[in-house]
């Protein structure tokens, strides 16, 4: 029976890890950026987290109300971040964390309005990111969403910039080769918003998606484009299934 | 990211025992040797300086150089052997400091 045990751990491996379009870019990381990530304490990402408790509480609009009063606890957003981008029949658009962070901060805090990547709205989004960590990603393709996902689809094929290469080129047909130094992930936006070690900070999935277009030395997106948001909600389907790990650590 | 930081002391312990400060502070640690997108020099702003007293007596001290990362994550071990209060104190170029405290309750072996 004890013989056994090295197969079974084998074996729950490889089912955690899947097939290679499904590999979290934590299975590139070594060992020590691993331990990072999953130590809750030493996790850079987590000053986010901290910072986005403070303002979750705080008042701000002109009926002075926190995020609290609507929301109560954060934990009662856990399974909101795993399902977006989610395509909203009503206005005709899609949503990702950040514009539905700042849309209500405008429309119905009547706050001013958090600008894309800044440290108070990456803290808000990053805790409530956090708390569907663990749970699959699992957004909605069809129906209404159906148009844009074929977009985001289109978007990840084309080839763009002066280096001519579609994110597909690089994340698909060349997912684990070598890029000097570098192994090319498979693409995945389970860990978002993540701290890089390159910015040495966070940052979103859009965020992300603009530092690729400048690697290929394309033109960057509007992050709040339909075009931009079509692209994350393909993203998020091709990562289907892995668990949420926000905030991740990449390099 | 203004400075603030997660901080793990232990509140009790045997004499002798071992035991471990944890902490992680955000801050940019900007080494003023890159420029921005316009070609201009970022200033350097650092934290310049970290020290942790126990009962009294400094047990931790460190400068900082502009060569680390940003948001430091510092842990260190040490001999607990009587009752007393703890004091991790950050200091920066330009003065800021921050400080977390503690009390760290020691019972005989």
């Amino acid at each position: 029976m004890k013989s056994w045990l090295p197969i079974l751990l084998l074996l729950g491996c490889c089912a955690s890890a899947g097939p290679p379009e499904h590999r979290s870019g934590y299975h590139l990381l070594g060992g020590e950026l691993r331990a990072l990530q999953d130590d809750d304490f030493a996790n850079p990402g987590m000053l986010w987290v901290d910072r986005g408790e403070r303002l979750w509480n705080a008042p701000g609009g002109p009926r002075e109300q926190s995020c609290r009063d609507c929301h109560d606890e954060p934990a009662n957003l856990r399974g909101l971040t795993n399902r977006l981008p989610r395509f909203d029949a009503e206005a005709d658009r899609l949503h990702n964390l950040d514009t539905l962070v700042r849309d209500c901060r405008q429309q119905r805090q009547q706050a001013e309005v958090l600008p894309h990547e800044s440290e108070d709205l990456l803290a808000l989004t990053t805790l409530i990111a956090h708390q569907s960590r663990g749970l699959p990603l699992e957004v909605t393709v069809e129906g209404p969403a159906r148009a844009a996902f074929e977009q985001g689809r289109a978007s990840f094929e084309r080839r763009r910039g002066q280096l001519d290469l579609s994110c597909a080129d690089c994340h698909q047909r060349l997912e684990g080769a070598r890029l000097r130094g570098e192994t090319i992930s498979a693409g995945m936006v389970n860990g978002f918003p993540l701290y890089r070690l390159t910015w040495e900070g966070l940052g979103s999935r859009q965020r992300m998606i603009r530092w690729c277009n400048e690697a290929v030395r394309a033109e960057p997106m509007d992050p709040d484009s339909r075009r931009a948001l079509a692209l994350e909600l393909y993203l998020a389907w091709r990562s289907r299934g892995l668990p949420l790990e926000s905030p991740a650590v990449r390099r | 990211m203004s400075l603030s930081a997660r901080v793990r002391i232990p509140t009790e312990a045997r004499a002798g025992e071992v035991v471990e400060i944890r902490t992680l502070v955000s801050h940019p640690m900007e080494t003023g040797f890159r420029v921005d997108s316009f070609g201009r020099r970022v200033p350097r702003n650092i934290l310049t300086r970290f020290s942790c007293r126990y009962a009294d007596r400094e047990i931790v001290s460190m400068d900082l150089r502009p060569g680390i990362a940003a948001n430091p994550y510092l842990a260190f071990r040490f001999v607990a052997d009587v009752s007393g209060a703890i004091e991790l104190r950050w200091e920066g170029q330009d003065g800021e400091v921050l400080v977390e405290r503690g009390h760290l309750e020691v019972s005989a072996a």
